[in-house]
């Protein structure tokens, strides 16, 4: 409980509605840009050593929308994505410059604390992780270590996650059994679950779908789009046809090689409404790759 | 059915033959199969034949060879139970110390130190593990024995007024269980140290970063993740050490005192099963001989039922952490 009300606290901290003026590199077209700005990305660099894996990406993240970042391999939207809820920390060697504003708070200002950070932003990886536990337990873990300890309280936030992640009618029966038991698909809404259970107000997805079938594929992406209202969601595609489909926004990255070193450096091309993207986009890049002629 | 073999040119004519890679196939197979059948057969060799040595002492004495609780063999007393005492007592006082340290040493190496630190802990705690036995006892013997007197009589002397404590930390001479159990603690914990750290590597990094993406700390990461993934690993080395433990004979005579007793006080001189074998066996008559093998018996039997229960435990446990299948 008292966790809940510590972090509504931290939360009203921080302006509800930072600059509303775009920052991504594509102007913006409709209603949806009144929506508050989530993430304000400025500048930002990422290197692994010696390695500067992606440059210059500037983006504004907007509440209870869907973000998609799609590119070729390599093209760092992966990395970018990991640098919102600080996962690159765990890389040793890896470097972020420039600003990653997070309703107003630099997420990688010394004081901030990673742990809080990842608490607040939620992660759903490629590959579905549930642990080695039961179902019930899978869930309650993010709000166990949160301090949540009554029984009652836990069986009300497993519940309602796992209604939330559309798994509860066809888990209720058997919470006790091991998660490693259900399908690819089921593993990955459980852990959309898992990740919801901590009230977080964004949801990180890295390819969530990519190891499922087309048909598991869709109930994930209608889950997306049900759930948007009370999330922010970035997600990472491979599936340019999953990215016009469920989202609202969408960044295309690409590389180039840097001819002394020849290593790849991801950059950000273009990011604008998904319509526009997809329809009339800026950049001679964006539109050879969506229409498959990329090169 | 018949067979027709097929016309000489036919695609199929290969499918009847004997491929190449036939013979060594089932050479690899055989040299795998003796390799397999062989550790069994060489345990059971053993157990047998020490039982079959063992087999007068065992007659001669019955009961009180098994559950007599004195052994003085130039009495006659060949009550075997101080010596599974002491036997087990040094090693469990070993765990104690060799767990925890194996288990914080594997965690550093794997999961904080920067990796530059990494090989130089792996070197150090390896070399530990080829330094001789018998070095340990020695170097304990005449370099730290004085020092655990004036330790364990200051903790003696500390809580002589507290029962139970005044009980198990009593008045020492230096040569103790507790000092064979720190020693042996030192010589068990690179070989637990090396199997976690392995059993540790093997959890998947995407269950770690699916903790810590939820807003885990490093230790609530560990707690949640990765000792629930390595507990039969785990378990395994700790049997491991436990073995070499229990089985340790020069540095623990060296050290315990020889003093066969079943004495609550782990400060105390004591005995074990392999330090008294390791006494007596060049003078030996035919029947404490005898005897002596018996005591190897029961360390064999004992060693056994130990992993057995553990492996078990194991299983029992997994099963309610991990969820029915």
């Amino acid at each position: 409980m008292s966790d809940t009300t510590e972090r509504k606290m931290t939360e009203d901290q921080g302006p509800a509605t930072v600059s509303l003026a775009p920052t991504g590199r594509g102007g913006a077209d409709d209603a949806a840009t009144e929506r508050p700005v989530v993430f304000d990305v400025r500048d930002l660099d990422v290197y692994y050593g010696a390695h500067h894996a992606v440059r210059d990406v500037h983006m504004g993240i907007r509440r209870n929308e869907i973000s998609a970042f799609i590119g070729p391999s390599g093209c760092g939207k992966t990395t970018v994505l990991r640098c919102f809820n600080r996962m690159n920390d765990l890389i040793e060697g890896a470097r972020v410059e420039g600003d990653i504003e997070y309703h107003g708070v630099n997420l990688y200002d010394e004081r901030v604390n990673p742990v809080e950070v990842r608490r607040r932003i939620g992660m759903v990886f490629q590959k579905p992780n549930p642990f080695p536990k039961s179902i019930y337990e899978n869930v309650a873990y993010g709000p166990r270590i949160g301090g949540v300890k009554k029984k009652s309280e836990l069986d009300d936030i497993v519940e309602r996650s796992l209604q939330r992640a559309a798994l509860w009618d066809e888990v209720k029966d058997r919470l006790k059994a091991s998660a490693l038991g259900m399908s690819g698909g089921q593993q990955q809404r459980l852990c959309i679950a898992r990740a919801v259970a901590v009230d977080p107000e964004v949801i990180l997805m890295d390819e969530p779908c990519s190891a499922l079938d087309p048909i598991a594929t869709g109930r994930i992406e209608d889950l997306m789009v049900e759930i948007k209202s009370e999330y922010t969601i970035v997600i990472v595609t491979h599936n340019m046809q999953q990215a016009a489909r469920v989202s609202d926004a969408t960044a295309f990255f690409s590389t180039e090689v840097n001819p002394d070193s020849d290593f790849r450096t991801g950059l950000l091309v273009e990011f604008d409404r998904t319509s526009t993207i997809f329809s009339n986009p800026t950049d001679q890049r964006t539109e050879n790759y969506i229409t498959g002629r990329f090169g | 059915m018949t067979v027709t073999a097929p016309a000489d040119g036919s695609p199929a004519a290969s499918l009847l033959e004997e491929g190449a890679g036939a013979g060594p196939d089932r050479a690899f197979r055989t040299v795998t199969l003796v390799a397999g059948t062989m550790v069994l057969v060489i345990l059971l060799l053993i157990a047998v034949t020490m039982t079959v040595r063992a087999w007068p002492a065992f007659s001669e004495f019955g009961t009180s060879y098994f559950f007599g609780t004195e052994w003085v063999p130039s009495e006659g007393k060949y009550g075997i139970l101080p010596l599974v005492w002491g036997t087990v007592l040094v090693s469990l006082i070993a765990l104690v110390f060799a767990v925890p340290m194996s288990v914080g040493i594997a965690l550093f190496v794997n999961e904080l130190a920067p990796r530059r630190l990494r090989r130089p802990v792996v070197t150090v705690v390896d070399i530990l593990a080829a330094v001789p036995s018998v070095v340990f006892g020695l170097w304990a013997f005449y370099n730290l024995l004085p020092g655990f007197q004036t330790v364990f009589n200051g903790i003696a002397d500390a809580v002589a007024g507290i029962p139970v404590l005044n009980t198990l930390f009593g008045p020492s001479t230096g040569s103790s269980f507790m000092s064979a159990g720190l020693i042996l603690a030192l010589m068990i914990t690179p070989i637990i140290t090396s199997v976690t750290r392995e059993v540790f590597a093997t959890v998947p990094e995407n269950d770690k970063s699916g903790a810590l993406a939820l807003g885990a700390t490093r230790w609530e990461m560990v707690r949640g993740v990765v000792f629930p993934h390595s507990m039969g690993g785990v378990t395994g080395a700790v049997m491991l050490g436990l073995g070499r433990a229990m089985g340790e004979t020069v540095a623990v005579a060296l050290i315990i005192g020889a003093r066969p007793e079943i004495s609550l006080n782990l400060f105390g001189v004591g005995e074990t099963m392999p330090a008294q074998i390791f006494r007596q066996l060049s003078e030996a008559g035919a029947l404490l001989r005898s005897a002596l093998i018996g005591l190897g018996v029961i360390l064999l039997v004992l060693t056994v039922l130990v992993n057995v229960g553990a492996r078990r435990a194991v299983v029992a446990v997994d099963r309610r952490v991990k969820g029915t299948a």
